[in-house]
């Protein structure tokens, strides 16, 4: 079974990737960059990562979760994060990425909030 | 408590971190270690034996990594050993400084001394490093 799987579906113009799995070092989060530098090559530049299925994310993913938001910032998109767990939320205050990245508890108030 | 000390060797591909992190957890659950610093110690151990095939042993897969785990009176502890060239820990910047915060990589060290209680680095007469870390319950 992959480490990571991924499902696509659109909102208008806003791209969203349920994601359920690990994002580890690896697959995982090369299952991540994959499926981003895929959608920012086919112009789709606001995404929106629904994260509820994620149990676990290492320093490699949480890595490839800047470098994504950095990659779709440089082509002028927007990245979200959705329904992260207590531990990557904690993760991410440790780590003070809280700061930077928009993080939103429901769906309704994630896509309502891109420009 | 049915075992006092656990060695693994493991080589140095990254699909072997999975098998380092369920082991320690097995082990740490004998210990009796509840399970919120239970997951510190498994985010410490990947983190760990990550950058011991990554960067110590630069993923030679004919060096191998050592995990030895040791419950203690009101602790356990990890050693994690590579046989790499060494490398100064007080060298990786800190990851939440504000000139740091979009760099992809240089977390784990981070993430490691903020879940476990004492870590610490040293380089073996024999040559290699060992990580040691301290969870205390």
């Amino acid at each position: 079974m992959a480490e990571l799987k991924i499902l696509e579906r659109q909102a208008g113009d806003i791209t969203v990737l349920d994601m359920e799995g690990r994002i580890t070092i690896g697959e995982g989060s090369v299952a991540l960059r994959s499926a981003v530098r895929r959608l920012l090559e086919e112009g789709k530049k606001n995404i929106l990562l629904n994260l509820a299925g994620v149990g676990y994310i290492d320093s490699s993913g949480i890595g490839e979760l800047v470098s994504s938001y950095t990659a779709i910032n440089k082509e002028g998109g927007q990245l979200k994060l959705l329904s992260l767990t207590q531990k990557l939320q904690d993760l991410l205050t440790i780590t003070k990425l809280l700061t930077v990245f928009d993080a939103y508890d429901t769906e309704a108030d994630a896509l309502s909030n891109f420009k | 408590m049915t075992e006092q000390t656990t060695r693994l060797v493991l080589p140095s591909h990254i699909e072997a971190v999975a098998d380092a992190a369920a082991a320690v957890a097995d082990f740490v659950k004998s210990c009796g270690l509840n399970e919120q610093a239970a997951f510190g110690v498994d985010m410490a151990v990947r983190e760990a034996v990550t950058n011991a095939m990554v960067h110590g042993n630069q993923e030679d897969e004919t060096k191998s990594v050592e995990v030895v785990s040791s419950c203690l009176e009101n602790a356990v502890e990890i050693e994690i050993s590579d046989q790499g060239e060494g490398f100064d820990p007080t060298s990786v910047p800190d990851p939440t400084d504000p000139a740091n915060i979009l760099k992809t990589s240089g977390r784990g060290i981070f993430l490691i001394r903020n879940f476990m209680d004492e870590v610490e680095w040293f380089a073996r007469p024999e040559g290699g490093t060992t990580l040691r870390m301290v969870k205390r319950f």
